[in-house]
């Protein structure tokens, strides 16, 4: 619990960071193996309790097999403001990765979901509480540039407590950047679609989360901007217990619908298929495995900046020479 | 002050202030918790005096158009010179009895789809958008969450990512985490030599990072927050100068140099066309952040 640290977390919170690992639901206390969780893609068969997903099985449980393409992951963490407080930022960047198997708090790529080509990007909230730092900043935009490349629907699967704290108000402006590069998707016509799970909050939330054409949401998931804990402390109301919940943010009209983990595919789909009728898809079959960016040191804003030049150019033109560095998770 | 709409939080306000004169006695010390203790002091100019001083023919607009009034941002149609602008601050409230009206600077949903209501307005006759950010962060509380405080933010965000028309932003005391940024996605943002402007106040960072908020001071420095610090990391785009002793001493003094800088900044965005002022400013936001590439080709 030490470890991973998140803005405006709630100590209620923790039963999200425990998911799983002591082998019993952290609701209901029914026994579970890691075999059980993996095959019910962690929702407890007894309770529904949906528990937090590592972002390689997130991305297993909705790409296509053998579709998955990643970008932007050579994007790494430098710690900018040479961060220590009990412990040096550095310090907790190589525990996190040589501990979780993941380089960041957000993985993108591209992939087929049921047959549709979509640019999608998962969160994980185990690597320091999945806090949007500048790397899940320039990953995303980067997806996005690459979406807008290839045409293709945006699908994020959020899970953060905010900031990443440890790099200061770099962190802050990656809510600017991401709302940004989200409104050149827009500009482009291309969808976009956010899964908000277990605990989405903070500058995660006020940012591209909840710009998304359609908002779903995990049962059970902790919504909010300010996490309970600093709520009570700061102005001593009392919060109901579903305070944030993905239910009471459904009431208050602030997400689309609540969809169950194992119907969350099937749903997606549907959505795309329905979108796809308006025809923002140029329908090419996915098939590019070349990064979002042009090479020698291009920026994400030149590739917005060529997405718009080269608008209805062939494919080739914007993507370059094919550089086929893809890892599989 | 008449009773304002949308507030229904004396109890607790009452109970913040309490608690804020408590940790008052508790503050650390330090060179940047000197800058947190000027850009927080109570004597500091806030929008409605920059508004005074700056700007002539001040008509202030109330109202969100969709639940409420939020008195913690006020904004309204102006001119600096002869030239008429929106202009959209932050207000704290110079006394303790209008600190609670206007919830301390702490703006709910209604306060920024108020603003987003004034940009919107600005578009369409072409105005350039002056704003003012002074602000502890945006109100955390169960009702600024039902109305979607954070959906407010972003769509802000959105909205201020759009415009056509010139933005200039000033920190002027406290910029406080997304609450701040908010009114600050913009053309050009300065920021006060005292002002902070940080992802968390250092309260809260040494309360998670350090478990202790007495930790503060150092937290405030490892946060990098200072006007200094953010013009090193180019994440604003000038400083500007308080009079000796600071803003808190010379509202007038300072209230000029700020309508220079402001005039300043809207003559550098004048220049370009409307659609190289969006372009630039997203390739701004866009270009934010530190990290490393391995394979870039170099």
């Amino acid at each position: 619990m030490t470890k991973y640290i998140g803005v405006n977390m709630s100590s209620s919170d923790s039963r999200a960071i425990r998911g799983g690992a002591e082998g019993q639901c952290v609701r209901c206390d029914t026994l579970l193996s890691e075999e059980d969780l993996l095959e019910t893609l962690r929702v407890c068969p007894a309770c529904n309790y949906h528990f937090p997903v590592p972002s390689p099985e997130r991305i297993s449980q909705l790409a296509d097999e053998g579709s998955w393409r990643e970008v932007g992951s050579d994007v790494r963490s430098v710690d900018p403001l040479h961060f220590f407080d009990t412990q040096s930022y550095a310090d907790r960047l190589t525990d996190a990765r040589s501990e979780l198997g993941v380089t960041e708090a957000f993985t993108g790529g591209c992939c087929l979901l049921s047959g549709h080509p979509v640019a999608l990007g998962v969160m994980d909230f185990r690597f320091l509480g999945g806090s949007m730092g500048s790397v899940v900043g320039e990953r995303f935009s980067r997806l996005t540039v690459r979406a807008c490349q290839d045409r293709l629907p945006l699908v994020i699967v959020t899970a953060s407590g905010g900031a990443r704290m440890q790099e200061g108000i770099l962190s802050l402006m990656q809510m600017a950047k991401t709302v940004v590069a989200l409104e050149q998707l827009a500009d482009e016509g291309l969808p976009s679609i956010t899964v908000l799970t277990d605990p989405t909050t903070g500058g995660v939330l006020a940012s591209f989360s909840t710009l998304a054409d359609i908002i779903l949401a995990e049962p059970g998931a902790l919504l909010c901007f300010a996490g309970p804990r600093v709520i009570e402390q700061t102005t001593r109301e009392k919060l109901p217990p579903d305070f944030g919940s993905a239910e009471m943010n459904l009431e208050s009209g602030q997400v689309d619908a609540i969809v169950h983990r194992h119907e969350l595919k099937e749903r997606i789909q549907r959505l795309l298929a329905l979108l796809k009728g308006g025809e923002f898809s140029t329908n090419e079959p996915f098939q590019s495995d070349t990064e979002g960016l042009p090479r020698r040191g291009g920026s994400v804003g030149q590739a917005f900046e060529r997405v718009k030049k080269f608008a209805g150019a062939p494919r080739d033109w914007l993507l370059g020479r094919d550089e086929s560095d893809t890892e599989a998770p | 002050m008449p009773a304002l709409p949308g507030i229904g939080y004396s109890e607790e306000m009452n109970r913040i202030q309490r608690r804020l004169d408590v940790l008052a006695l508790q503050e650390p010390a330090g060179e940047v918790w000197g800058t947190v203790e000027a850009a927080r002091h109570r004597d500091r100019p806030q929008s409605l005096d920059y508004i005074e001083h700056i700007f002539t023919d001040f008509v202030e607009l109330h109202g969100d158009r969709l639940s409420g009034d939020d008195p913690a941002i006020v904004g309204g149609l102006a001119s600096v010179d002869d030239t008429p602008v929106v202009v959209i601050g932050q207000q704290k409230g110079r006394d303790f009895k209008e600190r609670q009206a206007r919830n301390f600077g702490m703006s709910g949903p209604d306060g920024y789809r108020k603003a987003q209501r004034l940009a919107v307005m600005a578009e369409k006759f072409k105005l350039p958008v002056v704003t003012l950010v002074d602000t502890p962060g945006a109100y955390p509380g169960a009702a600024a969450e039902r109305k979607g405080q954070a959906a407010a933010i972003a769509s802000t965000l959105r909205t201020f990512a759009r415009l056509k028309v010139c933005t200039v932003a000033v920190i002027i005391g406290e910029g406080g985490s997304g609450g701040a940024l908010a009114l600050a996605l913009c053309d050009r943002v300065y920021m006060l030599e005292n002002s902070t402007y940080s992802v968390i106040t250092p309260e809260g960072c040494a309360a998670i990072l350090w478990r202790d908020v007495g930790q503060a001071g150092q937290a405030a420095e490892a946060l990098k927050i200072t006007a200094h610090d953010l013009l090193d990391l180019e994440v604003i785009d000038g400083v500007v100068l308080e009079p000796r002793r600071g803003a808190h001493k010379h509202h007038r003094a300072m209230a000029r140099r700020v309508e220079r800088q402001i005039k300043r900044g809207l003559e550098e965005v004048r220049e370009l066309t409307p659609e190289a002022r969006v372009r630039e400013r997203r390739q701004k936001y866009l270009a934010m952040g530190r990290y490393s590439d391995s394979a870039v080709i170099s």
